[in-house]
């Protein structure tokens, strides 16, 4: 799939990766496009072979697909037989169009029910991820902020903390640059970075290749630094345990109405740089108040990589979320 | 947001529903959105217009069926309309609500010849 949020091809890179295998659009136009249509909606009973289709326009003189949905009842009488009426049994389509047209050569418009979910595909994909973090026993958190709230200090200073307790792996979300992979490399923890070009976000098939790349241990915490964007990582599931918000406040108390999709979709939002409060009229409980309105009963936790405040507290976070963990599955 | 990662999701369902209908060409696209969803309406048209270029939905109506927002109001014990996450409660003020519907992002169904 393109998972590049601007559908510009070939702009993801995965840190190891020489070139991304997809789909393309040969010179001629014409689309080779592998089809992996097995999106289906929440409850919804579509499934979709997994056949690789290679879109090919061969014509048939008869359309063979009319088939009625019994249950409308418009009384178009067409009383003419087809000599050649295959019954191409499709699960998808029910022939609600006006089937007027039976004569070679035109068409006969129909309605075919969908019904499923535009971000299908990321959530299998997502879904598939969850099961292989499950199976391994990796709390697997999705840390999402605007740029700059200083994520990656966290993630530095989180690992220093955990150090020789618990392994802690890291995939970098951004646009461009290995800057943030090579400063969690620094600690000694393992990390891997996602180029996503154009992308403002990291998807669900960009975490799966990364987690093979990265193999990260069994009973580990892996930690998922999405690209700086309040906006778009909030409809991508990566298969992670929780989505963290960080928010600093030197970025201003009402970003949690302004940014309402993201702080709801969070189940922990970290108050960072609180070092900086004194200096700053920023509101700490009218911003956990508005935060609370848009997800009722939001956890928070206020933190200083500085001043080290809260990091305790976070820390025991982390560690109640893998000791909740499953035990990694022996084989 | 990320409208265009939308579109291109929408693209891959219409081109597995021709590639399993053996349909010539899509007129129609019917897509519903909830009032949650975050997707901005006229972006997401203004996507679906570049990307259906050169696919067999090129052309295609979109057609946008907009979902209302619900949610559910833990102060009133009951259902309520909300217009966005951080809505409070029309009737008793409550910023306590749990949003319900309106969160949806759908393809519902294609006209195809």
């Amino acid at each position: 799939m393109c998972t590049v949020c601007g559908c510009a091809e070939g702009e993801t890179r995965i840190e190891g990766d020489a070139r991304h295998e997809h789909e393309h659009v040969g010179a001629d136009g014409a689309v080779y496009r592998h089809v992996h249509g097995h999106g289906h909606g929440l409850g919804g009973g579509h499934s979709h072979g997994h056949g690789h289709v290679h879109e090919h326009g061969h014509e048939h003189d008869h359309d063979h697909d009319h088939d009625h949905d019994h249950d409308h009842d418009h009384e178009h009488d067409h009383g003419h037989s087809h000599p050649d009426a295959g019954g191409h049994g499709h699960d998808l389509h029910y022939g609600l169009g006006p089937a007027h047209a039976h004569a070679p050569g035109l068409s006969q418009e129909r309605m075919v029910r969908i019904e499923q979910d535009i971000l299908g595909k990321n959530d299998g994909i997502a879904a598939a991820n969850r099961r292989w973090l499950a199976e391994r026993a990796i709390f697997a958190l999705n840390l999402v902020s605007s740029p700059g709230s200083g994520k990656t200090t966290l993630l530095v200073k989180t690992i220093e903390a955990l150090s020789g307790q618990i392994p802690v792996s890291v995939v970098e979300g951004d646009q461009q640059t290995s800057h943030d992979a090579d400063r969690i490399r620094a600690t000694g923890a393992p990390a891997i970075q996602v180029n996503t070009g154009k992308g403002c976000h990291l998807d669900a098939h960009m975490v799966g290749q990364a987690l093979v790349r990265l193999a990260p241990e069994p009973g580990s915490l892996l930690m998922i630094e999405n690209v700086g964007n309040l906006v778009c990582p909030a409809a991508f599931d990566l298969g992670e345990a929780h989505k963290v918000v960080i928010l600093s406040v030197t970025e201003g108390e009402d970003k949690p109405l302004k940014y309402p999709d993201m702080f709801h979709a969070a189940d922990l939002m970290l108050l960072s740089k609180v070092d900086l409060l004194p200096y700053l009229t920023f509101d700490v409980d009218r911003c956990i108040d508005y935060a609370r309105r848009v997800k009722p009963g939001l956890p928070v936790i206020l933190v200083s990589t500085v001043s080290g405040d809260g990091m305790t507290e976070w820390l025991d976070w982390l560690a109640a979320g893998l000791a909740a963990c499953p035990s990694p599955a022996q084989d | 947001m990320h409208e265009m990662s939308l579109a291109e999701g929408v693209l891959q369902i219409v081109e597995a529903a021709v590639a399993e209908t053996r349909c010539q060409r899509v007129k129609e696209v019917r897509l519903e959105i909830g009032a949650l969803s975050g997707v901005e309406v006229e972006a997401l048209r203004f996507c679906m217009d570049v990307v259906l270029r050169n696919s067999p939905a090129e052309g295609a109506a979109v057609v946008f069926e907009t979902l209302p927002g619900q949610g559910w109001c833990m102060q009133c014990a009951d259902t309520v309309a909300i217009g966005a996450l951080y809505e409070a409660c029309p009737r008793c003020g409550s910023y306590q609500v749990q949003p319900t519907g309106g969160m949806e992002m759908r393809v519902k169904d294609l006209l195809v010849d």
